[in-house]
């Protein structure tokens, strides 16, 4: 096969781009997993986010605004979350499950009167003569300000968790809860602020979506992105660098197949599409096989409720 | 008692006289695929149901249901709406065929329209749009602006009304430019916003100065916009937010004529099983305006065009047309018939592409 | 300070009350939702919940649609509900779903168009076989390597969601459909189909195996060893393994039944109400369950009334759209309040709410 006409360069600045929603998704959910909470509800959470950033943005006119809209509003639905679970120690496949309902409706609800409307423009990062650069200029220092946000994020999940105390604290919640608890942590409280968090990032990777990468609001716009997230958080094994490996992975498949399309390339889409998710699940084979790795990596608490029998 | 007596008397009398004073409006369905916030198909047809309520006024009630999975829920939709008393009931998606037909069967007196199928029945009539007639303006258009020669198109689903947008819009682009090449992505979503502008990027990536579409977003005419030098057209609504530049133009599905119609029949005690097909002509597609961004003489030759389709005196598949393995499909001047148009299921020659099947 | 105090035993008031409960509640919180979109709250409740049952106009029809609506759901629920009990965390309902439907579509199809009795029966074998092999996946992973369930089977949702899209518009295409995506129609091949048994009753196959299931789970779970064991693995998993149980043939067998009816469950509406493979014929039935599960709390009867409920709010909330002209989205963000009353407000059953003061350290 005859690559040729497809830059690899230019390629992997779009993927970057492409792979951005799901990125800040990714990276928000690894934290809620760490701390030993599963949310499903990271679809709701993105269209909310969509909405809200889309809406702040207009009527402020501002982008920058709207995505701090975005990371509120994911936070605030995450949070209702938050309550259910950790407060009223409802289900968390359940609820993050209803979360996703109710979310795609609400969001459908407040932008009502937002179809068709353009956003106000994003504009890149000037980096002056960086962005010139022969070959890394186009790939790595033309993009808007949301990119470079992003793996700031993932950059700071990564400190924290490894090299800080609060770090330390928060993995040893999603280890065991009980353990954690009898050492005196506050472990609802730990788990509410992971949980505000990966609300804030699922919010920001929405408005991405509704504010560079599309951009306008329409219903359904996140269209499954949200699962997307999700499936990169186990791929990444619950690291964050390789959340942007993932991330980069599964966004970049799509943009992959298409380009290949373009370039004249009869491919099976769907197989190609099936792909990152069995590697996925190959990758987590690879690591419940060698148990003591797997250790390290899994939050062992995932998705049980803890209760504080005092 | 007495005065019981004329009391009531004079309420029935009141309520019977209200009732045949005002008479009972005609009530009309809507059955959506999508929401009706999706800025195209859905929106669109839903822009139609507001125009027959304009139009009649207090004579007509409509009422719609949207996002409407295909399948089982459609039937069971079409079903408590003609339980509700709807006279005339429009399922507005492909994938409502089997229901329409299954529902239909049960009210014989419910008048039933489903949008771009082909079963009918006594009370189901059919109709659609010409669209390829749009997408040869488009194609014209197409092949006078580009200057690297190629031509992107975003496709959906390889069904025959996307292959034959395809062949339409290539062979009038073709006629005005022999050195044009299309670039075909099938995206295989009719909405989704982001692997839209994903699709979109991929093709001026190839060296594609225009985008067509056949996906219902803007974002690939946002993308068209970020890349600059790319222009694009609108896509089943007239998405003038991005003119004049990237949008130059845009084909728009105006199903208000239709439907005022088609409520009027009922109304007047005329309505009848058909198959209509209408395009430019009677106004079911409609063509937005040609920005500025496009020479004049261009944007005159594409009017020409248009008036030429729509009084009917050109048809947009006029041989000689050979298909893409070089037998010959029309000879010169032999137009393509409807059964052929409506199956059509190959590419015509020129196009390098192959059909996924 | 509100404290939270476990009850010994689950309340068996609360677990009557706390449905009705969480209903009003949604009641009054949707009514203010309707409100603030202008709509009259009363009539809104009252299409939604009363309409579809009682309403002269609908309710002869809507009744019957209850099942149809519910039956997917309720036969789904009841498998996932005995891994839930034991621990074991099946969340690819949606996959199992869709993978029986494949198999057992692609089973009827290839016998079209002959007729003959003995079609039905083997797709529904096919259905059961495809969903259940679906669901092994996780299951020989987790005994196997000991890969989390959760993870694997909801990876597997997007597998087999890719393989409908394909098989969709590439193997069990219809050749007969004008190039349009989607299989043959099931209803219009008789040896294959699965028709409403009893005119205006709704119930086809699927209903049918939707009661069977629930009564067989209740039992399985009050008479049967099997159903001690898995009670017993999600209380106490250590005392399970003192007691005889074999962690790894419950793992399969749980897994199993859940995948199995999931899949019966996709092929019985493929061959009825749905009609046909096609691109988004999953229609969320594989998730819902696995709330629905919950919502019945894991009880057999309890899952009954969930799934009827689902169903209701479903049908109620369609009528609501086009006689009041409540936006579907309003409905949605309708229906994930009552789910989170639901989930929420169980916490009265399982724990006493105790108004302490501070502690001092």
């Amino acid at each position: 096969m005859d690559f040729g006409s497809i830059n690899p360069l230019i390629l992997l600045a779009s993927l970057m781009v492409a792979s951005t929603p799901i990125l800040l998704a990714a990276i928000g959910e690894l934290v809620v997993e760490k701390s030993g909470v599963l949310n499903l509800g990271v679809e709701g959470m993105m269209i909310v986010g969509a909405v809200t950033g889309f809406i702040a943005a207009v009527n402020l006119d501002s982008p920058t605004l709207g995505f701090v809209a975005a990371a509120f509003g994911g936070a605030l639905l995450s949070l209702l979350f938050g309550f259910l679970t950790q407060v009223l120690l409802s289900n968390q496949v359940a609820t993050g499950l209803a979360l996703t309902l109710f979310g795609l409706g609400i969001a459908a609800l407040m932008g009502q009167n937002y179809v068709g409307i353009r956003a106000p423009a994003t504009l890149d990062v000037p980096l002056g003569p960086l962005a010139d650069i022969p070959v890394l200029g186009p790939v790595l220092f033309q993009h808007d300000a949301m990119i470079y946000v992003s793996i700031g994020i993932v950059a700071a999940v990564w400190y924290v968790l490894t090299k800080t105390r609060a770090g330390l604290i928060l993995r040893a919640v999603g280890e065991s809860h009980d353990a954690a608890h009898a050492l005196g942590y506050k472990v609802v409280r730990i788990r509410l602020m992971a949980i505000a968090f990966g609300g804030a990032c699922a919010g920001l990777g929405g408005a991405y979506l509704s504010l560079v990468r599309v951009p306008q609001w329409t219903e359904g716009m996140t269209a499954g992105a949200g699962w997307i997230a999700l499936a990169i958080v186990v791929f990444a094994s619950w690291k964050p660098w390789r959340a942007l490996l993932g991330a980069y992975l599964f966004g970049g498949i799509t943009v992959l197949q298409l380009n290949l399309q373009a370039a004249g390339f009869k491919i099976p889409v769907e197989y190609l599409s099936m792909s990152p998710y069995l590697i996925t699940i190959l990758v987590l084979v690879i690591m419940s096989r060698d148990r003591s790795r797997a250790a390290l990596n899994a939050p062992a608490a995932l998705g049980k409720p803890f209760h504080a029998s005092i | 008692m007495n005065l019981m007596k004329t009391l009531f008397g004079a309420i029935t009398a009141a309520a019977i006289g209200g009732a045949a004073m005002a008479e009972d409006p005609v009530k009309v369905g809507f059955i959506y695929v999508g929401p009706i916030g999706d800025g195209g198909w859905t929106y669109e047809h839903n822009k139609g149901r507001l125009a027959v309520e304009e139009h009649f006024g207090d004579k007509v009630e409509t009422v719609f249901q949207e996002s409407v999975p295909e399948g089982a829920d459609a039937e069971r939709a079409m079903t408590q709406m003609a339980l509700s008393g709807a006279d005339l009931i429009f399922t507005t998606s492909f994938g409502y065929m089997d229901p329409t037909i299954n529902v239909a069967a049960n009210f014989p007196d419910v008048k039933f329209e489903h949008a771009t199928g082909y079963k009918r029945a006594d009370n189901v009539s059919t109709y659609s749009a010409r669209f390829y007639e749009g997408r040869a303006i488009q194609g014209h258009i197409a092949g006078k602006m580009t200057e690297s020669n190629k031509i992107g198109y975003i496709a959906s689903f390889p069904i025959p009304e996307v292959i034959r947008g395809i062949n339409s819009a290539y062979i009038h682009a073709k006629k005005v430019n022999p050195d044009v090449e299309f670039n075909i992505v099938w995206a295989y979503t009719w909405f989704d916003p982001a692997k839209e502008a994903d699709a979109a990027n991929a093709l001026i990536e190839q060296g594609a100065d225009v985008i067509l579409q056949h996906t219902d977003s803007t974002a690939p005419l946002a993308a068209a916009q970020a890349k600059g030098g790319v222009i694009g057209f609108g896509q089943a609504s007239d998405m003038a937010e991005y003119a004049p530049f990237p949008r130059v133009s845009s084909i728009i599905d105006d199903w208000a004529p239709y439907y005022i119609a088609r409520v009027q029949a009922v109304m007047d005690g005329t309505w009848e099983s058909t198959d209509t097909w209408d395009g430019i002509g009677p106004g079911m597609v409609a063509i937005g305006e040609i920005t500025d961004a496009v020479p004049a003489e261009v944007a005159e030759e594409a009017m020409a065009m248009k008036a030429a389709l729509a009084d009917g005196s050109y048809h947009a598949f006029t041989g000689p047309i050979n298909k893409q393995d070089g037998s010959v499909w029309l000879a010169e001047g032999e137009t393509a018939d409807d059964g052929t148009l409506a199956g059509m299921d190959f590419y015509v020659e020129g196009l390098t592409a192959e059909i996924p099947n | 300070m509100i404290t939270l105090e476990r009850r010994p035993e689950p309340s068996r008031m609360w677990q009557a009350m706390t449905p009705i409960l969480a209903v009003v509640l949604t009641m009054i919180a949707g009514g203010l939702l309707f409100a603030v979109l202008g709509k009259d709250p009363f009539e809104a409740i009252r299409t939604i919940f009363w309409d579809p049952l009682f309403n002269p106009q609908f309710a002869s029809y809507s009744r019957p649609q209850l099942l149809v609506k519910a039956a997917p759901l309720i036969l789904i629920a009841i498998g996932l509900s005995l891994g839930f009990r034991a621990g074991i965390w099946n969340i690819g309902a949606e996959g199992q779903y869709i993978v029986g439907a494949i198999c057992g579509a692609a089973v009827g199809l290839a016998f079209y168009p002959t007729e003959a009795i003995y079609i039905f029966p083997l797709m529904v074998l096919a259905g059961a076989i495809g969903g259940t092999l679906w669901a092994m996946i996780p299951a020989v992973l987790k005994i196997r390597f000991g890969t989390n369930e959760i993870l694997v089977s909801l990876m597997l949702v997007y597998v087999a969601e890719q393989l409908l899209a394909s098989m969709a518009l590439g193997a069990l295409r219809n050749p007969d459909g004008g190039g349009f995506p989607g299989s043959r129609n099931l209803q219009q091949y008789p040896s294959a189909a699965n028709p409403e048994l009893i005119a205006g009753t709704g119930a086809h196959w699927g209903v049918v195996a939707a009661f069977i299931a629930v009564i067989a789970a209740y039992v399985l779970l009050n008479k049967h060893l099997l159903g001690y064991q898995i009670k017993l693995t999600g209380q106490a998993p250590r005392a399970a393994r003192f007691a005889g149980v074999r962690p790894n043939v419950l793992i399969a067998l749980c897994l199993g039944i859940s995948g199995g009816l999931a899949g019966l469950a996709g092929l019985f509406e493929v061959s009825g109400p749905a009609g046909q493979i096609s691109i988004d014929f999953n229609s969320f039935y594989g998730f819902t369950a696995i709330i629905v599960a919950f919502l019945g709390r894991l009880h057999p009867i309890g899952i009954l009334l969930a799934g009827l409920l689902m169903a209701l709010t479903y049908i109620g909330g369609e009528l609501a759209q086009f006689m009041l002209g409540i936006p579907s989205a309003a409905i949605q963000a309708f229906q994930g309040m009552l789910l989170f009353f639901l989930l929420g407000v169980d916490v009265l059953s399982n724990f006493r709410i105790r108004i302490k003061r501070k502690q001092v350290a």
